[in-house]
């Protein structure tokens, strides 16, 4: 982005404007997630810099608020580290029973929203769909109907099939919501599948299963995978359904967090977002390198 | 494509007879139907879960908001009386007397309560008035159930509560879409607005409105020139610029609503600086959340991302040599930019404004818990109905509109964009 030699003084001025801008929505973007690491090491109960973090006084940070993560709701806290300790956090502590219930709910709704949202994939990009542009709208649907009418309309309709207040509903909700970008991404890499490479396989003497195994499936595994990402990153940050639906035994980590921001907000939650913050960086990587595999396979390396 | 290909497999009508011919094309007839139900086999476990787990929640919705619940059937003989009531004056001794027996039954059963918050919503006052009512039943009246009820409460001597209560024992009911829209039906049947210290829906639907397309305007106001710069870079930079977008795009949503609640709040960091950099004074600290700015702020934060992809996905196809022989020809770089580059654009503009502004307009989290008084949207009345009042009608009726609003929007997003709108990763 070199500028030319001959550009005018404004031109110029214009430039560098537009990169100071650009870099300023990048900011933006990025500072608000990056401001909560630091002060979730806060040794205070604040949500501000205390003078002392600002000279980098040891002191004036400290662990306190992830140890509160372990500890709070633990029957015996002060006890000393041990095997007991463990167990009284694993059974006890509020934040584990909540991160807890968010794996087992997001894992399921994953495993669901890959196997419905790979086979509806399939079909839709198969040649002898019909309307296939009104079902894939109604199948994506989901993503776009508000959280708060889907939600509502649950609590109604699943109260009657006694679904509320048990895990089994909390993963329906969710696999309704996180299927859709199943659908999306496994479409999206088997629109760009070179359809004669099946009949290859077929002219070849291979089985339809063993075509599907050995030709098919390799190739849309990225999308089925990123696919599955979107759908345990939507399960897991989902808290509106978990509102309407779920009783404290099923209390996900959001539900938890919208809790405790709406009561009182503690720099516990602050240790958690940073947790979390960790967990979401994981998630991107993957999917990023699974997006340039595909670009791979398809031949468009970059 | 496949058809195409198919096409050119078929024999040519010439070569083969009329037999033959026709024996062919069954086959292809049969295929292609065999092509069809595999289709649909495998996109069937998904339209039935959806059917049930989604399109049924959102029928049960709709019923919702059109439907008088028990009203009618817990006071089942007094509607039936009441039918036959023309609506003026007080209704017959008969009426008061079915309707004496529904509430003895109905205060027996514990089914009641259908019937109190039903008619509370519409009647100030009517908890403590059928309170009043139930006690003395127990006993039979000497000069008829009539007397006796307008003597425990005058209100039952108002022929405007039994018009009320007739409307109330229909099966199905405008009142919950009327009262979404700030409308009532008048005693004689005519529709007007409600008063003015009554009327909030329409305001709040306009206040959604807004700040959607608020959000919308500065998601496309900051994501356009990030956008055209992120296509330009080379793609090493760019891959790496791209993560910053990427990573508010998948940190949880209440992670970035945390922060801002942090960053923007009274004793905040942005007040902290302000105050020490001597921009503002200790005592006139910026309100800057828990209002409609916060709500505006944490939602273009949230949704920037959703304007950034498609933006990027859209420019990235655009070759350079473009604006480059415009300029060559002589145009200066606002031209060139106004006439060639943002033309090319506008499908992406289209793609990410709508997008933001759908997924805006059903926001909840994020003005729930930045927004104040001031910067709740209709979402927040909604769960405020589904939660607190417990007027599920009036929930489901305010979720009706907010949902063909929605819908119509992306009916229009996926007619410009051609259904291919929705991308991702």
């Amino acid at each position: 982005m070199a500028l030319p030699a001959h550009i005018s003084p404004m031109g110029r001025l214009a430039h560098y404007g537009y990169l100071i801008f650009c870099g300023s929505v990048l900011l933006f973007l990025i500072a608000p997630i990056l401001v909560i690491v630091p002060l979730s090491f806060n040794s205070a109960p604040y949500f501000t810099f205390s003078r002392e973090m600002l000279q980098l006084d040891l002191s004036a940070f400290s662990l306190r608020w992830y140890r509160d993560i372990v500890q709070n709701g633990m029957q015996n806290p002060n006890a000393s580290f041990g095997w007991s300790y463990l167990v009284d956090s694993w059974n006890n502590a509020q934040w584990i029973h909540s991160l807890k219930n968010s794996f087992v709910i997001a894992i399921a709704t994953t495993i669901l929203s890959m196997l419905l949202g790979t086979l509806a994939a399939l079909g839709l990009t198969s040649p002898g769909m019909p309307a296939r542009g009104l079902v894939t709208s109604l199948l994506i649907s989901p993503m776009i109907v508000p959280i708060i009418i889907t939600s509502a309309g649950m609590y109604f309709a699943f109260s009657t099939m006694g679904l509320t207040g048990t895990f089994a509903g909390l993963i329906i909700a969710h696999t309704v919501l996180g299927t859709p970008f199943v659908v999306i991404t496994v479409t999206a890499t088997l629109e760009g599948f070179d359809r004669n490479l099946i009949r290859a396989g077929l002219s070849l003497g291979a089985s339809p299963v063993r075509v599907f195994r050995s030709v098919i499936m390799p190739l849309i595994l990225p999308g089925v995978a990123s696919g599955g990402i979107f759908a345990f990153a939507t399960s897991f940050d989902e808290v509106v359904a978990v509102i309407f639906l779920a009783d404290y035994d099923q209390r996900t980590v959001p539900r938890q967090m919208w809790a405790g921001i709406r009561e009182q907000i503690s720099p516990t939650i602050l240790a958690m977002a940073t947790i979390l913050v960790l967990l979401s960086i994981g998630l991107l990587t993957i999917v990023e390198l699974l997006r340039r595999r595909t670009e791979r396979m398809r031949g468009t390396t970059l | 494509m496949m058809s195409g290909m198919i096409a050119d497999t078929r024999p040519h009508a010439g070569e083969l007879d009329g037999v033959k011919r026709r024996r062919v094309l069954q086959q292809y007839r049969r295929s292609q139907r065999r092509d069809c139900l595999r289709a649909l086999a495998l996109v069937a476990p998904l339209c039935i879960f959806l059917l049930v787990m989604f399109g049924w929640p959102l029928v049960t919705m709709l019923t919702r908001a059109v439907s008088n619940d028990d009203f009618g059937a817990v006071l089942h003989r007094t509607s039936v009386a009441l039918a036959e009531w023309d609506g003026t004056g007080t209704p017959s001794e008969r009426v008061y007397a079915d309707f004496a027996a529904d509430l003895r039954q109905a205060h027996d059963e514990q089914t009641m309560g259908q019937v109190t918050s039903a008619l509370n919503f519409e009647w100030t006052g009517a908890r403590s008035l059928l309170m009043r009512t139930v006690r003395p039943l127990s006993t039979e009246p000497e000069n008829g159930w009539k007397e006796k009820l307008i003597e425990t409460a005058p209100d039952w001597g108002n022929p405007d509560l039994w018009v009320l209560i007739k409307r109330l024992t229909q099966p199905y009911t405008s009142r919950h879409f009327l009262a979404a829209l700030d409308l009532e039906q008048a005693v004689d049947g005519s529709i007007q607005g409600v008063g003015p210290e009554k009327a909030i829906y329409v305001t709040l639907f306009l206040r959604t409105l807004w700040v959607s397309a608020a959000v919308a305007g500065l998601c496309l106001l900051l994501g356009y020139p990030l956008a055209t710069l992120l296509a330009r870079l080379p793609l090493k930079t760019s891959n790496l610029l791209m993560m910053l977008v990427l990573l508010p795009f998948w940190t949880s949503l209440l992670v970035r609503t945390t922060s801002w609640i942090v960053l923007l709040q009274d004793n905040g960091v942005i007040n902290s600086m302000l105050v020490w950099l001597g921009l503002v004074s200790e005592g006139n600290r910026l309100s800057l959340i828990f209002n409609v700015t916060g709500t505006l702020i944490a939602m273009t934060h949230v949704l920037l991302p959703f304007m950034i992809l498609p933006l990027y996905s859209v420019m990235k196809s655009i070759p350079p040599s473009y604006v480059r022989a415009a300029l060559s020809l002589g145009a200066s770089p606002i031209t060139a930019f106004w006439r060639v580059y943002l033309p090319q654009t506008i499908p992406g503009v289209l793609a990410g404004t709508l997008m933001v502004f759908v997924l805006a307009v059903g926001y909840y989290i994020t003005p729930a818990l930045v927004g104040g008084q001031s910067g709740q949207l209709i979402s927040n009345i909604i769960a405020y109905h589904m939660q607190q009042s417990l007027n599920w009608g009036l929930a489901g009726a305010l979720g009706s509109l907010l949902l063909v609003g929605v819908l119509l929007v992306y009916w229009l997003f996926n007619r410009l964009t051609g259904g291919q709108g929705l991308r991702m990763g």
